[in-house]
């Protein structure tokens, strides 16, 4: 396959992810602003501080608030981490890998981009958010079931899946780093009702409370939490099992090209850490620190997966 | 003035009876409710956006993407008037090819007075980086798309050859596909020949023109322009259905003298290029050095043997509006036959007496520039105002070897299906040809294209046309 195409299935995957994952931020800060409007602006502050757009944000606005921070994130075209500009750059790679995919595939990005197109081309109202946010997340649950349904098991599938898996793992991991100092043991002891709002944004921007409530039976702990999203193999948004599926998918292409390369090497350090560190270790080494390696690490991975296949020149 | 003629309609003739190819489709029209075919039409047209068979019209900045329009009511050939077409356009293919040959080695039609030495010499679709090459099996047109027009019962006249990338095979294949979709009960009393084949039979016969010094599977990749291209959406179809990559030249190097592309386990050499970049913006280093379509060095390796370009650069020189009126020398220089499909009269304004009589009758011709394509810069005498017959007058003047004229031809109609039910509009057909060193094999159907407008004559979908679904009947 051309590197090219390599490269626009890891991204047009990426995108897709990305839509989802900021409507899934879109939705935990709206829930926040809604139960405590006291705190909606540092809330606010931090998703956009986790998607890396404050800087962005602030140079158009002055000052933060629901409806400004949604319209930006979701239908503002000159953000290129927006909602739409997302299923935009999806649908764009789509086109231009168009050979590579199944019909099923290629029209479960077009319908969600025509569709999204559409909903979003005027001002959403607060009563219709609920509504369009759960379209979004719905599009791109559409576009990785077509892929699994109808993709044959190539390598042209392993660089879809490693677009998945690659970005899923980053927004944990941004997350995580915004929120860190509120999973900190200092502030253990507080356990007080603001955290257990916050530990449930964390777990609500994730996907992850209920996978959390049917699997530890105690209250919100930020241990827990942690551990959960950070090592926990059965949750599908945890940096452990993205890796996971990471190293799978490098591995079919090393098995199937006969070759390993050295981004081979580089998933196997991210991934040796991710299975042999206890979350004691990472607290005690330090939450922020352990999770700006990760991302430093990751960001090297990917660059590494560019070069060993030759995405571009 | 001449007075104007009468049209001649496919489905009734002159008659206003359903001529014998459309008695089955009538009598089916005849039961349906035109509310109904209109809300079939409009599921049609959401389909074909979900697909994405979509056109870039260029100078629109927003709603880039645009649909062709499909109209649902088919256009239909007995088997005995695709057969004269067919044999027509596999003579004007096989005379293309040799004259392509002759014109880039020993010019013999020159040296024989057929066809004047300025027509080739002052040419810039002539390239002379071509003289002496000879492709595998001397094919230089591997894909021909041949414009035919219809002005009455047996009267077939051919308006174009596009010998260099015609395009417009995607809508004849999906055109079929959704009348296969939405009317399947037709196809089981109307015996339609096929067309699905196309892909395969492309792969084939670009296969059949690989270099000879290749070895293993033949290699074949799609060169487009890009995603912004208007027909990008065909080149990925293309290679999609032939099972081919579709590279842009970015993907594109020469190594070790071949042309190479750059897939995830390093560079692979192609054998075989269907181009859908213009000669221009093929090979920066021998033409366009500004390109960034091409392929540095392409040039130099397909002239040492290592890869065919399909089609050839170069062909223009075929299709070139002021060679056409050689055409008919062209046939017989070549075949020794009398040419089998009439060519459209054609004046050469480059001649003071044909320019003489085209200033005097500027209101009754189709004035077309030389090299222009796409409907563009072109003067249709009874439909423009006094003042584009006046502006188009002046240009005339100032450079008349950039233009051709020819009679207004009164286009045969084909029903569309309007808001209050069936409509006359004009139209013109493309059937597609592929030429290989095994034969010239011909899909029997083609593109329809359709001029919306009512009286329209300009059926470019550049120009707001639409297309239809041609059906060749198995049988009378």
């Amino acid at each position: 396959m051309l590197g090219k195409t390599a490269g626009g299935m890891f991204w047009m995957l990426r995108y897709m992810e990305r839509s989802e994952n900021t409507a899934r931020m879109i939705d935990a800060g709206m829930r926040m602003s809604l139960t405590r409007s006291s705190a909606a602006e540092s809330e606010w502050t931090s998703i956009l501080t986790a998607l890396g757009l404050l800087a962005e944000y602030q140079q158009r606005y002055d000052g933060v608030d629901s409806a400004r921070v949604v319209n930006f994130l979701l239908r503002d075209k000159s953000n290129s981490g927006s909602v739409i500009s997302s299923v935009e750059s999806a649908r764009t790679n789509a086109r231009m890998v168009r050979t590579a995919l199944t019909r099923e595939v290629w029209e479960a990005v077009n319908e969600c981009w025509m569709d999204l197109k559409e909903l979003l081309a005027r001002q959403v109202g607060q009563q219709d958010l609920p509504d369009i946010l759960q379209i979004v997340r719905q599009r791109s649950a559409y576009v990785r079931g077509a892929l699994a349904g109808t993709m044959v098991r190539n390598d042209i599938y392993n660089f879809a899946r490693l677009g998945t898996f690659f970005e899923r793992a980053d927004n944990t991991a941004r997350v995580l780093d915004v929120k860190y100092y509120i999973l900190l043991p200092s502030v253990m002891h507080v356990g007080s009702a603001t955290d257990n709002v916050q530990w449930e944004t964390i777990l609500r921007s994730t996907s992850a409370t209920r996978a959390y409530q049917t699997l530890h039976e105690n209250e919100y702990n930020p241990r827990d939490i942690a551990r959960f999203l950070i090592l926990d193999h059965r949750l599908p948004r945890s940096l452990a099992f993205c890796y996971r599926k990471i190293s799978d998918n490098l591995d079919y292409l090393a098995r199937d090209y006969g070759e390993r390369m050295p981004c081979h090497q580089r998933v196997q350090e991210i991934c040796d850490r991710l299975e042999n560190t206890t979350i004691d270790e990472i607290f005690d080494g330090g939450l922020h620190e352990f999770i700006m390696e990760f991302l430093s690490d990751s960001h090297m991975l990917g660059k590494q997966i560019e070069t060993d296949y030759r995405f571009i020149e | 003035m001449t007075k104007p003629r009468p049209i001649f309609d496919e489905m009734t003739g002159f008659s206003g009876q359903p001529r014998k190819p459309y008695e089955k489709y009538s009598e089916w029209f005849s039961k349906e409710e035109v509310a109904h075919l209109r809300r079939k039409s409009a599921r049609a047209e959401s389909l074909f956006r979900l697909t994405g068979i979509t056109f870039n019209v260029y100078g629109v900045e927003e709603a880039t993407e645009r649909l062709i329009p499909f109209d649902l009511v088919p256009r239909i050939i007995t088997a005995r008037e695709w057969q004269t077409l067919s044999r027509g356009i596999e003579q004007r293919v096989r005379a293309i090819n040799a004259f392509l040959h002759d014109i880039y080695h020993r010019q013999e039609i020159i040296r024989a007075g057929r066809v004047p030495v300025e027509m080739i010499a002052n040419n810039d679709a002539f390239l002379p980086e071509m003289i002496g090459v000879s492709p595998p099996g001397n094919i230089y047109t591997h894909i021909v798309g041949t414009d035919l027009v219809r002005t009455g019962e047996n009267e077939f006249y051919v308006l174009e050859d596009n010998a260099r990338t015609p395009s417009g095979v995607s809508y004849m294949l999906e055109n079929r596909e959704t009348m296969l979709h939405m009317f399947p009960e037709l196809f089981s009393q109307n015996r339609v020949r096929g067309v699905s084949h196309y892909p395969r039979a492309l792969r084939r016969s670009l296969s059949a023109c690989r270099p000879a010094m290749t070895q293993g599977n033949t290699v074949v990749a799609v060169l487009t322009p890009g995603i912004h291209n208007s027909a990008y959406y065909e080149h990925a179809f293309l290679a999609d259905q032939m099972g081919a990559e579709l590279v842009e030249g970015h993907d594109l190097r020469v190594v070790d003298g071949r042309v190479a592309m750059r897939t995830t386990r390093g560079y692979q050499p192609i054998d075989v290029i269907y181009r859908r970049v213009d000669d221009e913006y093929l090979d920066p280093l021998t033409f366009n050095p500004d390109s960034m379509l091409g392929v540095p060095g392409i040039m130099d390796v397909y002239r040492a043997g290592g890869i065919t370009i399909a089609n050839a650069p170069g062909t223009g020189i075929a299709d070139d509006k002021a060679i056409y009126s050689y055409m008919p020398e062209i046939v017989e220089f070549y075949t020794g036959e009398r040419p089998i499909l009439n060519n459209v009269p054609t004046w050469r304004c480059s001649d003071p007496e044909a320019l003489s009589y085209v200033l005097d009758h500027l209101d009754e011709l189709v004035v077309k520039e030389v090299h222009g394509s796409g409907g563009y810069g072109m003067l249709v005498g009874p439909a423009a105002s006094k003042k584009e017959l006046s502006e188009f007058r002046a240009k005339l003047e100032a450079k008349p070897s950039n233009y051709i004229a020819q009679p207004t031809l009164s286009l045969s109609t084909v029903p569309i299906l309007a808001s209050k039910g069936l409509s006359p509009r004009h139209v013109d057909l493309r059937p597609f040809a592929l030429a290989s060193p095994n034969g010239v094999e011909i899909i029997p159907g083609g593109l329809t294209r359709v001029a919306l407008k009512k009286g329209s004559l300009v059926v470019n979908s550049s120009q707001g046309g639409g297309t239809k679904d041609t059906w060749v009947l198995e049988d009378e």
